[in-house]
């Protein structure tokens, strides 16, 4: 069996199994076609964000842990490219807090600057400490009560700056880009770190991301969400309520609910998987390229290249810039999708661990590697808990009923889903330490 | 008077809190330390160890609860602890032998040590939340308070009180034991010895003698104690939950990275820093200001300089700056 007949397979695989999840309710399947499309839409996002962090890994050797802050922040752009624009909220306090956050930037911008052109020694420790305190309270004079002011207009449903009012699917490459921008902040600043110490930054920085996103509520309405975004494709009750609808799902034999429901799931599906055709194009193109041959000099031998005239702090800029991008369109899709943003799920198991999970088991280095992987993987992170608690079942049979232990199996047969991860992981590092798909 | 009440308000809402604080992230930090020292890669499975180690130590002293033996005063969890180092000792050394010793023999690179070491974390964490579920549980018993609010001022006769919780107490206490044990075996024993010579120079260590699968073992087990340890006093002082747990990994790497990975003693330090930088930043500082200022002068709002909720930033953003100055943290650490 050749190679690529191998890596198909594995595709196919894959499909055949969001195929029966929808069409049986076998073992672990659910037999809804509602759920197999569920699985695959956030499949196709988690495929564009092991795409991402695939770049960035598997073509330059970056160890970034901070996933979760550029998929948050493509899940802020939603709010601010498509929310309407709250009049109120900008005549009330909304520019002071621009005001207030430009302050802040030429704070930051002075003590770089400082650092940057005045002679080593005491003197610079005092200019600087001086610039930042006064800066610090400067600052807060100015952005406290103009948060208090905003936050206080009709917080049952705003409280916030609002966005922009532009169409939602705009939003999906302006995530791209304020993740590029955060990225970009972020790689001129962390960028020098070795290994372990990049990797505990960039952890350390998604997380002050969610904290940002959790605590401004005039910027994300914090932990009171932000529910009700627009969306690219119809609701369902609309569709319910159109004869033309109804009648064309009812020649096909389908119930209006439950076609509606598929239609706008299926929308939702073909739009992702176009997202995501387009990016893998442009991330196999790139791997191609002398672009893409440079960044894996770079990968294996940093010192080589650098002595080969290429600028290895350059190109780790630009292939984290990039990386995160791709991961704050995922974002996006994925805020899109939900129609809501909820900063306080923002989980680094979840958001940025477990796509580590997928780039490593689909064969890093591998862009078809990293598409197969985050399908593959997502799949067995929903379809864990079903398959677990059959196990148990099968398990338990033999117990007596009502017997505590095996109350207790069942009932913690759902926790199984982080051990299987941890497994899976453990098992391809182990025995196939390139991936399921490995670099060519 | 009104400087003694500052004194006691400061003591009370940010001294000891922050010394019970500091003294769980220095032990965990040390451990952390310990593996990057010797084993050369950064642990992300800490946090998680430390939870398992907890764990185990609660089903003992639940045990201990139902025979009916207590420690009197203190809590009955610590006369399960040492159950709980064995069982985490156990563990440990059974992840070495079937997952890190193989990627030791292939002189895997560091990055793949730190990816193994995610797959033990999400192992370990979905193993606590299964035996014991993802809930929060109550363990302490014994007394809860060494002094109490009320006590104090009836003895001293100032406005503002001061409450120490034994656990607190006994948090400080321990800490400077284990301390105190972990350096002198470091300094003074022969294993501690051949543990610092294969930290320093892994090459030099084995040309004279030194058997580094011991020394690995030794350190896993000295790691295994510390997280245990650490894990059962967050989880006396606070509350035992395994998701906490796993969120602690991050202040715990800030204090072991802004002191230096690899350094004991930038550890603790690190330790302290990153648990006194959180409580003074979140904290409130009206009431000290209002007994400390002349009349008059006291302020309007709560002189807060960043809300409680920023607390987990607060330790990256320090963790950062201290990068960006010395970038392999305050005590010289290692970069592999």
């Amino acid at each position: 069996m050749t190679e690529t007949m191998k890596h198909t397979l594995l595709f196919v695989f894959v499909g055949v199994m969001i195929l029966l999840e929808g069409m049986t309710d076998f073992l672990f399947f659910s037999g809804s076609w509602n759920s197999a499309l569920v699985i695959l839409n956030m499949g196709l996002i988690s495929a564009i964000m092991a795409i991402g962090v695939n770049i960035q890994w598997g073509f330059a050797g970056l160890f970034n842990v901070g996933i979760m802050g550029f998929t948050a922040l493509g899940g802020l752009a939603v709010v601010l490219t498509s929310t309407p624009v709250i009049p109120a909220a900008w005549s009330s306090g909304g520019v002071s807090i621009l005001i207030a956050l430009v302050m802040g930037a030429m704070t930051v911008a002075a003590g770089v600057m400082i650092t940057k052109f005045m002679a080593p020694g005491k003197l610079r420790m005092l200019v600087l400490a001086g610039i930042m305190i006064v800066g610090f309270f400067v600052y807060r004079a100015i952005f406290d009560p103009a948060v208090g002011s905003v936050e206080a207009i009709n917080p049952a449903l705003q409280g916030n700056i609002g966005g922009l009012g532009l169409p939602v699917l705009l939003s999906w490459p302006a995530g791209g880009l304020l993740a590029a921008g955060a990225a970009w902040l972020i790689g001129k600043t962390a960028l020098g770190l070795r290994s372990d110490y990049l990797a505990i930054a960039t952890l350390g920085i998604a997380e002050i991301i969610i904290a940002v996103l959790k605590n401004e509520d005039w910027l994300s309405r914090g932990v009171k969400n932000v529910v009700g975004l627009p969306r690219p494709l119809p609701y369902e009750v609309d569709l319910q309520n159109d004869p033309g609808f109804v009648e064309s799902a009812a020649g096909l034999g389908l119930d209006p609910v439950l076609a509606s429901t598929i239609y706008v799931k299926a929308g939702y599906a073909l739009m992702f998987t176009v997202v995501l055709l387009a990016l893998l194009w442009m991330a196999q193109m790139a791997l191609k390229s002398p672009w893409g041959r440079m960044m894996r000099a770079i990968r294996d031998n940093e010192t080589a290249a650098e002595a080969m005239g290429k600028d290895v702090t350059r190109r780790h800029l630009q292939i984290f810039v990039l990386g995160s991008a791709i991961c704050g369109i995922a974002g996006a899709m994925m805020t899109t999708l939900d129609s809501q943003l909820t900063p306080g799920t923002y989980n680094p198991l979840r958001f940025t661990f477990l796509i580590w999970v997928m780039v490593i088991v689909g064969g890093s280095g591998n862009n078809f590697g990293a598409v197969l992987g985050g399908m593959l993987i997502w799949f067995f992170w929903i379809k864990v808990e079903p398959m677990g608690i059959l196990l148990m079942e099968v398990v338990t049979s033999g117990m007596a009923e009502g017997s505590a232990l095996k109350a207790h199996l069942v009932e913690s047969a759902s926790h199984m889903r982080l051990f299987t991860m941890g497994l899976i992981l453990l098992l391809v590092l182990r025995f196939s330490p390139r991936g399921l798909i490995p670099e060519k | 008077m009104d400087l003694l009440n500052a004194l006691v308000a400061l003591t009370n809402f940010v001294i000891v809190p922050g010394l019970a604080y500091g003294s769980q992230l220095a032990l965990g930090a040390l451990g952390v330390t310990l593996i990057y020292g010797i084993l050369r890669f950064s642990n992300f499975a800490h946090g998680d160890t430390m939870a398992f180690g907890a764990m185990v130590t609660i089903l003992v002293t639940w045990a201990f609860q139902s025979m009916g033996i207590s420690f009197g005063v203190l809590p009955t969890a610590l006369l399960a602890l040492p159950f709980g180092i064995l069982g985490t000792i156990g563990l440990v050394l059974l992840t070495d032998r079937t997952v890190y010793r193989f990627y030791r023999q292939q002189k895997a690179k560091p990055v793949i040590f730190v990816m193994v070491s995610l797959g033990v974390m999400f192992m370990l964490n979905g193993i606590v939340r299964f035996i014991i579920g993802p809930g929060d549980q109550r363990f302490a018993d014994g007394e809860r308070f060494i002094i109490t609010a009320r006590t104090f001022k009836q003895m001293t006769g100032l406005d503002e009180g001061l409450a120490v919780k034994t656990t607190q107490g006994i948090t400080v206490i321990t800490a400077i034991i284990v301390v105190a044990a972990l350096f002198w075996f470091l300094n003074k024993t022969r294993t501690g010895k051949s543990m610092r010579a294969y930290s320093d120079n892994e090459d030099l260590a084995l040309l004279s003698g030194i058997n580094p699968e011991r020394v690995v073992m030794y350190t896993w087990m000295i790691v295994a104690a510390l997280a245990t340890i650490a894990g059962v006093l967050y989880g006396l002082d606070k509350s035992f939950k395994p998701f906490t747990y796993f969120q602690l990994l991050l202040p715990i790497f800030a204090s072991a990275i802004v002191g230096g990975l690899g350094n004991p003693l930038g550890a603790i330090a690190g330790g302290f820093i990153i648990a006194f930088s959180e409580v003074t930043i979140t904290y409130a500082w009206k009431k000290v200001l209002t007994y400390g200022l002349p009349d008059g002068l006291s302020p309007d709002g709560l002189v807060q300089l960043l809300s409680t909720d920023y607390k987990f930033a607060v330790s990256f953003a320090i963790l950062i700056v201290v990068l960006l100055f010395k970038p392999t943290g305050l005590f010289k650490g290692k970069a592999v």
